[in-house]
């Protein structure tokens, strides 16, 4: 392929795959806390942190990640501690991050002040053999914390107040979560830009909710789903000229749509033949049970009665027994068809 | 259960509140291992924050509070007490599965790192066994009904097979089925020992499981006896929801002007 004969979009697509694999491993904590903005209010803080490295001639990947980790801090601090002021706080931190990130860029000498945009909007292909070194580093550090702590992380973020009461370390967890997000934030950065990062831990996150079933199966689908479009949105964006932030998003945002349609269509269309299949004996005039007069007929776990062909599902409901329709004698598919439904 | 001497709860002219406003004033309460107790009381009286004292959400601002032989602040494995709050339901943002969400609940015994092992799964099935789910194991908790989900809850907490076990209304809002199972669960549970503490303003069939009450009014006890006793000398605790306006008794669901007055003061 000729993408990869250059040694730029070699590094960029690594980049873009680390990225792409471990935004939505930390996004999707964010998400199940419902505090999905973290990621860009440390987004704002990381630039500080990139103007500090360019004024001191320092890398701004290490000076930005020394910012968005002690904002992340200082963050959990605040929330653990305020109540009414938290929410403040936490704005007049971000603010402050991305107004001191371009006052301290503006003062760097002429030329260097350009590069305010490649941080704010990503610029993968400029990413250096070491740059990719520091990645890599912080991918594995951040994929090792999550394998190692994600049970707990998840327990934190689902409920806060019964973590605290029987003894986990809830302010040290989301401390550790913050960090990673913070992490994530300076990794992503040159991918997605600073303005961006946010959409690439939680777009594919709220895609996989849509789908997922259990937590463990949201996490990997969000973490597949995150490298497939971070990969083929900056494949894409070599062809397209396109920027690959706002390139990658768009395509995550074009998947969330697609997927939020199709589960919307297939609850409409379940309901309508649960509702159908109810009609047919709406006014049901009497109760299946042994020795009732309808053939008992066994079907599965449970047994249904053959009603004029049809088989009668008696199932308890809060008033009275209701019954669903399991499909006919000959028609074993359709059961299976109505059990996907519900 | 546990051979020591101490009580399983111990208060002692507890002060019990939140950002430095005492909710609960002067509390004296002793529970003994393998007592189930009812904490009864209207809305407003002070009842959650009693509970919420002994479980470190609220802040104890004066007097001693003592879980299973150590000060609440001071108690290491914290899992020894299990916990289910006044929630609706369980769904977050994210789906989960009953497996799931019962594993938390045995998390808060294996410390930072350990990983949940057989024998923390076997404990997990049992759970939710318990509380008749056994069959929903691998479903997502939001496609459970509201009253299964709190069983769900309930199941979370007895994962981690505590010794004290501290419960906030967990018959509100649950429909009638799910509040026999639930009496049957805290039956079995109460038989094998573990300590029970229940925050409710209506006992319902709770009441065949809970021998001893306590009644908070105004942020102090007013009654410790008999079940039987707090029921006659304050009126029908056992009316619930439904029966809304339908009887002159005196209801717990109903703030006394004097309650009313004790939460505008800054109590919840």
């Amino acid at each position: 392929m000729e993408i990869l004969e250059y040694g730029f979009m070699q590094r960029a697509l690594l980049a873009s795959l680390m990225v792409g694999l471990v935004a939505p491993a930390v996004g999707i904590f964010l998400v199940q806390r419902r505090l999905s903005l973290l990621g860009d209010g440390l987004g704002h803080v990381a630039l500080t942190g990139v103007a500090i490295g360019v004024l001191t001639s320092t890398a701004p990947v290490g000076t930005a990640l020394v910012a968005a980790v002690l904002g992340a801090v200082l963050i959990e601090l605040v929330r653990a501690r305020g109540r009414t002021s938290g929410d403040v706080a936490l704005a007049v931190l971000f603010y402050g991050g991305i107004a001191g990130g371009v006052v301290l860029l503006s003062l760097a000498p002429r030329g260097q002040a350009t590069n305010l945009e490649s941080y704010l909007f990503g610029a993968i292909t400029t990413t250096s053999g070491g740059d990719l070194a520091v990645f890599a580093a912080i991918t594995l550090a951040v994929l090792l914390v999550v394998g190692l702590l994600g049970q707990r992380l998840y327990a934190v973020s689902d409920d806060e107040e019964y973590a605290r009461a029987v003894g986990l370390p809830v302010l040290a967890l989301n401390i550790v979560l913050a960090a990673l997000v913070a992490s994530t934030v300076v990794l992503s950065m040159r991918v997605v830009g600073l303005l961006l990062i946010s959409a690439l831990m939680i777009v594919p996150s709220a895609v996989a909710q849509l789908v997922a079933r259990s937590f463990r199966q949201a996490l990997y689908l969000a973490c597949s789903i995150g490298l497939v479009v971070s990969v083929s949105g900056t494949t894409a964006s070599y062809y397209t000229g396109t920027p690959s932030g706002g390139t990658i998003v768009l395509l995550a945002i074009a998947l969330f749509l697609v997927v939020a349609a199709a589960v919307a269509l297939r609850e409409a269309t379940a309901r309508r033949r649960h509702r159908r299949r109810g009609d047919v004996h709406a006014a049901h005039p009497h109760e299946h049970g042994p020795g009732c007069g309808h053939p008992a007929v066994r079907h599965g776990d449970h047994v249904d009665y053959d009603h004029d062909g049809h088989l009668h599902a008696p199932h308890l409901t809060g008033t009275g027994v209701h019954y669903d329709e399991h499909g006919t004698d000959s028609a074993p598919a359709d059961r299976a068809a109505t059990e996907g439904a519900r | 259960m546990t051979p020591s001497s101490s009580d399983a709860v111990r208060l002692r002219d507890a002060h019990i509140g939140y950002d430095d406003v005492a909710v609960v004033a002067g509390v004296d309460l002793t529970v003994r291992h393998g007592e189930a107790l009812a904490v009864l009381g209207s809305n407003g009286s002070g009842k959650t924050t009693l509970a919420r004292g002994m479980l470190g959400l609220a802040t104890v601002l004066g007097g001693d509070v003592e879980l299973l032989g150590a000060p609440v602040g001071r108690l290491r494995d914290r899992g020894r007490v299990g916990y289910v709050p006044q929630r609706h339901t369980v769904s977050g943002a994210v789906p989960a599965t009953v497996r799931e969400v019962v594993s938390v609940g045995r998390l808060a015994r294996l410390g930072l790192f350990r990983r949940l092992r057989a024998a923390d799964r076997v404990a997990v099935g049992e759970a939710v066994a318990a509380v008749g789910l056994a069959d929903r194991m691998e479903e997502p908790v939001a496609s459970l009904s509201g009253g299964q989900q709190r069983r769900v809850l309930v199941a979370r907490a007895l994962a981690a097979q505590p010794e004290l076990l501290i419960m906030d209304e967990p018959t509100a809002g649950v429909d009638a089925a799910s509040q026999d199972a639930l009496a049957e669960v805290l039956g079995r549970v109460s038989a094998a020992g573990t300590t029970l503490l229940v925050v409710t303003h209506e006992t319902g069939p709770l009441a065949s499981v809970l021998t001893r009450a306590v009644v908070v009014d105004q942020g102090r006890i007013s009654y410790d006896g008999p079940l039987a006793g707090a029921e006659t000398g304050h009126g029908d605790h056992h009316c619930g929801p439904e029966d809304d306006g339908a009887r002159a008794g005196y209801r717990m669901d109903q703030p006394t002007v004097s309650a009313r007055s004790a939460r505008s003061l800054g109590g919840r």
